[in-house]
């Protein structure tokens, strides 16, 4: 067989090839910016007024823990909460930035459904969310001590992300 | 079967007009947004949006998306240009939080460049293939003329016309 009819099926492999990377991609999932890099600077008023504000300030305090971007409007917030209160339980520090709510709705949600937030800071023009290069709700970000950002999760947070993205990034760390 | 009255059909045509109307404004975008007062800005402002990807509908730029995070980047760029930034400042800003994604044209770089300088390396290896199996074509001399006996055969049926 000549050489050059191997053309066609080395092609078909190739363009087989790119479509099969093309299948794992998620361009509807697009990461922010910021991540391995300090958080910005910023300073958002409490839901609870008699709370502390959730600062940039705030997230260095030397432990690691999670800033969850959620709002009473959001669809699937209901379905991650579950597994926010039950990281809560086990002791993971979750604060909340509440993405352009009404304060009355986002007490209502927190009322029904409990809060597993430490601090919750009312973000409710959504301009801290779009420094932090947020596009959407839920997500969640990981900020180690110094506060920078380890690791951002888009949509609903779960255990498979947990175990199978947070849980290495954070080995060897102390909490 | 039943059969509708008129009167009913014609509720129903009115309803469905009324429903068609009622929605035209969905099509107009950003009502509520005020433009900036210097038109030359605005102007520019908006020039700059459309090079902006809308994150939520990624193939739409924020200038024709309804998309609420495009409003709000659309304020921003407002923001941006009134306090004097050019397209670059603008877009440096919107990179730092959201990556070079957010630009709908990607910049020229070394990760980018397959998708630059791609198609056209696939055109030239296309000119070179049709180019070497044209040589080749012409080198075999192309097609033999008819053998003896095919055009005896010729013959005989072209003669067969005439007659």
């Amino acid at each position: 067989m000549k050489p050059i009819y191997a053309i066609p099926l080395l092609l078909f492999v190739m363009v087989g090839l790119a479509l099969m990377v093309g299948l794992t991609l998620r361009p509807s999932e697009i990461p922010s910016a910021l991540i391995g890099r300090a958080v910005p600077e910023f300073s958002l008023p409490p839901l609870d007024p008699t709370a502390q504000e959730l600062s940039s300030e705030s997230l260095r305090d030397g432990k690691i823990k999670l800033l969850n971007v959620f709002a009473s409007w959001c669809g699937p917030c209901r379905i991650e909460h579950p597994f926010l209160m039950e990281l809560q339980r086990q002791s993971v520090t979750i604060h909340g930035l509440n993405y352009k709510d009404l304060e009355d709705d986002a007490r209502r949600f927190l009322n029904e459904l409990k809060s597993p937030y430490t601090l919750i800071g009312k973000d409710k023009d959504g301009r801290v969310g779009i420094d932090w290069g947020v596009s959407g709700v839920p997500e969640t970000f990981v900020v180690d001590g110094q506060g920078r950002i380890l690791y951002q999760h888009i949509g609903p947070l779960n255990r498979q992300a947990v175990e199978q993205q947070i849980a290495p990034l954070l080995k060897g760390r102390k909490k | 079967m039943i059969r509708p009255s008129r009167s009913a059909l014609a509720f129903l045509f009115i309803f469905l007009l009324a429903t068609l109307l009622a929605a035209a404004p969905a099509f107009s975008v950003a009502v509520d947004e005020t433009p900036l007062a210097d038109p030359r800005a605005e102007a520019e402002a908006r020039e700059i949006m459309k090079g902006i990807r809308c994150l939520v509908c990624q193939n739409q730029s924020i200038e024709d998306s309804n998309a609420d995070l495009a409003k709000d980047l659309r304020q921003i760029v407002r923001e941006r240009v009134a306090a004097g930034d050019g397209e670059k400042e603008v877009q440096d800003f919107l990179r730092a939080r959201y990556g070079d994604w957010i630009l709908l044209k990607p910049p020229f770089r070394t990760r980018t460049l397959p998708l630059w300088i791609g198609p056209f390396v696939i055109l030239a290896l296309g000119a070179t293939g049709l180019f070497i199996a044209n040589r080749r074509r012409a080198a075999d001399g192309g097609p033999e003329g008819l053998s003896d006996e095919e055009q005896q055969l010729l013959d005989v049926i072209e003669g067969e016309d005439e007659g």
